[in-house]
């Protein structure tokens, strides 16, 4: 049994080195031993995440890689620190690789060969890039795992190489997360000139004994960019949907069930443990900064989610106004936003891997992921339609869904400060949700009228995709419905265990507490303070719940009976389609986007802090 | 002077992003993106410049002879590294599409918007 110091690095080279295995001996081994040695490797590193969780406990672990400790609260090494934000993330990581895997038992049923092996193997490269971007506690080897889980996410996304969209969007997705990457990487430059330090206690450390100035600023903004655009943040969101409606189905389940998340996971660590002092940037200046990327990134998502009608596309959607809601909450710098955050993206994770799931098998069947071409067409699958329902619900916040509690939780968090911030909370589930609940209406019982073509508007159908299983069965595959199903129940546990919900409250109060942190690591007690939130389900809280999931219910039935009328014709082509049209799939209005994104938020920043 | 570096990388970095913005070919967008990165090797090594000082290999050096900062320097093998590897994978893309889709302009790719 691996000590508590060992299975960080643990976690990190096992599916590092599974995928080198698989890659080499894939081409000499049968179909069932590569998928037999992928769900193995993937269940190991789920199960020394398990541990790690369970060990860490109230703590944090830490590991200095190659035995370079401390000394002095000094050190030239580099460390790999988990609390348990971290270590759960990494162990949601995990779990989503090992229904992926398992889901894609019968997915890309290629005849074996040379290149038998590569897909399980970025699989699990990708599983060792986003592990160690949780884990790390160094600034410079979080772009190294940043990178890496980049560059894997671009070949999986480009995977395809039959049709023109994924290599279109695995190429936009590629050149925009690399130059914010890059920007990352001068922001860690700017840092390391400033204090000598790469660590990121000891970053936070040295920056609180130096002035805030400029230079702290500019470096804060180059530093988040990277994190920001992974996590799609608008106006750094462009690329995600073009990602996202043409990566493999089990691709997405991971870029929008945790990947995405890990983006907001590397701003909230990267703001407390570095900028988060006295010679960092003023709460206040990111309190408000962060809030306003928030609220916008929700309400953009929401908006174009309802107007999606490739429903990987939507779903993909939804995942940016989701991100706003967690960026939301991350900002109110609180440790019960915090927490109500870290369980409303178990919860999302279950629930949109499951989504993305149920439509990998109308894309199997159908070769269609268009809600319009499938009206009514699968109203022979009531089970998948009944699993899809409950997705759309979970999205909605239906208590007791873990998307419900987080939502609920985040709502208080503000304490009334902000009376309108339950308010967009609700609104942006409400319409994520009753979009998912159109789609299921229209494809599974045919409700309503056969929508009305529109031509002119921008719009990308779900019509002739490549059926990802070759030679589609009438049966669908056992996995590919016992995965989501299990999925879906993963996020009712996060919402009806309270034990998730309690170490997730202490969890967040350990996470923002930043002396802690540099105690922790650099090896000197320090005393813990601050009691952590409760995460209990209140009344007001299943209330609110019960709303926005109505709500998402009317939305979808009224959107699915009545067809537009005079007014919100006018209101659709003054308000929604100017906004349609920005999402043009070029990638240099992409960059424009991005280049403009960094400019506002230093100025931003800037106005706001005072020197 | 010390400016002098710092504002060359930044220049760097804009040259690129522009070049990105207004290209009309992939393959010169992912020249530009290699151009947008060379400004962080610049960055970099700047940082860790010190006049007069030499290369950190201790074999043949004096002991308290000045060095520049091994550190960025190692930084910088890293990035290049990962530039590398961003760069081969972008153009095998690029090459798919030209191969089968007979395109390389970003403004024939129309089928993801709205």
């Amino acid at each position: 049994m691996p000590g508590t110091e060992a299975l960080l690095p643990l976690a990190v080279a096992v599916p590092l080195l599974g995928a080198v295995v698989l890659a080499l001996a894939g081409r000499w081994l049968p179909r069932l031993a590569i998928d037999g040695l992928t769900t193995v490797l993937a269940a190991a590193d789920m199960m020394c995440l398990a541990l790690l969780w369970a060990r860490t406990g109230d703590g944090r672990a830490v590991s200095w890689l190659g035995g370079w400790t401390p000394s002095k609260g000094e050190s030239v090494g580099i460390v790999l620190v988990a609390d348990r934000l971290g270590s759960g993330l990494a162990l949601l990581v995990a779990t989503l690789v090992l229904a992926v895997v398992a889901y894609s038992w019968r997915y890309f049923d290629e005849p074996s060969g040379e290149k038998s092996g590569t897909f399980p193997a970025l699989l699990l490269l990708f599983e060792a890039g986003m592990c160690g971007f949780a884990l790390t506690g160094d600034l410079f080897n979080a772009f190294v795992f940043f990178e890496l889980m980049g560059v894997v996410a671009y070949a999986l996304t480009g995977y395809r190489i039959e049709d023109p969209r994924p290599l279109h969007g695995a190429l936009t997705f590629g050149i925009v997360n690399s130059l914010a990457a890059y920007c990352s990487l001068l922001g860690i430059g700017l840092l390391y000139a400033r204090t000598g330090e790469l660590g990121l206690a000891q970053l936070g450390r040295s920056l609180d004994n130096h002035g805030r100035d400029a230079l702290v600023v500019c470096a804060f903004v180059l530093v988040l960019t990277g994190p920001l655009v992974k996590a799609a943040v608008a106006p750094f969101h462009f690329w995600l949907p073009d990602a996202h409606a043409v990566a493999p189905t089990p691709v997405c389940m991971l870029l929008s069930g945790v990947m995405v998340e890990l983006g907001v996971y590397g701003t909230a660590r990267i703001y407390w443990t570095v900028f988060a002092g006295p010679g960092g940037i003023p709460q206040p200046a990111v309190r408000t900064t962060l809030l306003a990327l928030g609220v916008g990134t929700a309400l953009i998502g929401a908006v174009m989610c309802w107007q999606q009608r490739n429903i990987k596309r939507l779903l993909a959607f939804s995942t940016i106004s989701h991100i706003g809601l967690f960026l939301s909450g991350v900002a109110l710098l609180a440790p019960e936003g915090l927490a109500g955050t870290a369980l409303y993206v178990a919860g999302h994770a279950g629930a949109k891997a499951a989504l993305f799931a149920l439509t990998g098998v109308l894309l199997d069947r159908y070769g269609s992921v268009d809600e319009h071409g499938l009206h009514g067409q699968a109203r022979d699958l009531p089970v998948l339609g009944v699993l899809f329902a409950l997705g759309g619900l979970a999205l909605a916040g239906l208590p007791p869904f873990g998307t419900g509690l987080g939502k609920a939780i985040a709502e208080n968090a503000s304490e009334h400060e902000l009376w309108w911030f339950p308010g967009v909370f609700i609104l942006v589930s409400a319409v994520t949700g009753g979009a998912v609940l159109r789609a299921t209406l229209r494809v599974f019982t045919g409700a309503g009228p056969s929508p009305s073509e529109r031509p002119g508007e921008p719009e990308t159908t779900g019509e002739g995709e490549e059926p990802e299983i070759q030679g589609p069965s009438r049966k669908i595959p056992l996995p590919m419905l016992a995965v989501p199903g299990v999925l879906l129940l993963g996020s009712l546990l996060v919402g009806v265990l309270p034990a998730v919900g309690r170490s997730l409250a202490d969890a967040s109060r350990l996470f923002i507490s930043r002396p802690g942190y540099t105690g922790a690591v650099l090896r000197f007690a320090v005393p813990s303070a601050q009691t952590p939130p409760s995460t209990g389900w209140t009344s007001s809280g299943v209330l609110l719940g019960f709303v926005s999931s109505v709500l998402a219910v009317a939305a979808a039935l009224t959107a699915v009976r009545a067809s537009r009328g005079r007014r919100s014709a006018q209101l659709n082509h003054r308000l929604v389609l100017p906004l349609r049209r920005l999402h043009s799939g070029l990638l240099g209005d992409y960059v424009c986007w991005l280049a403009v994104g960094i400019a506002v938020l230093l100025t931003a920043l800037t106005a706001q802090t005072r020197w | 002077m010390a400016i002098f570096p710092f504002l060359v990388s930044g220049w760097i970095l804009l040259v690129g992003v522009f070049g990105l913005v207004v290209s009309r070919d992939l393959i010169q967008a992912i020249g530009c993106l290699s151009v947008a990165q060379s400004s962080t090797y610049v960055l970099l090594l700047a940082i860790g410049y010190r006049r007069g000082a030499t290369a950190p290999v201790y074999a043949d050096l004096p002991v308290g002879s000045p060095v520049v900062d091994p550190v960025v320097q190692a930084l910088a093998l890293t990035d290049v590294v990962v530039g590398a590897t961003v760069t081969a994978l972008l153009l095998a893309l690029v090459i798919q599409l030209r191969k089968r889709h007979g395109t390389v302009d970003p403004e024939q790719l129309t089928g993801l918007r709205g």
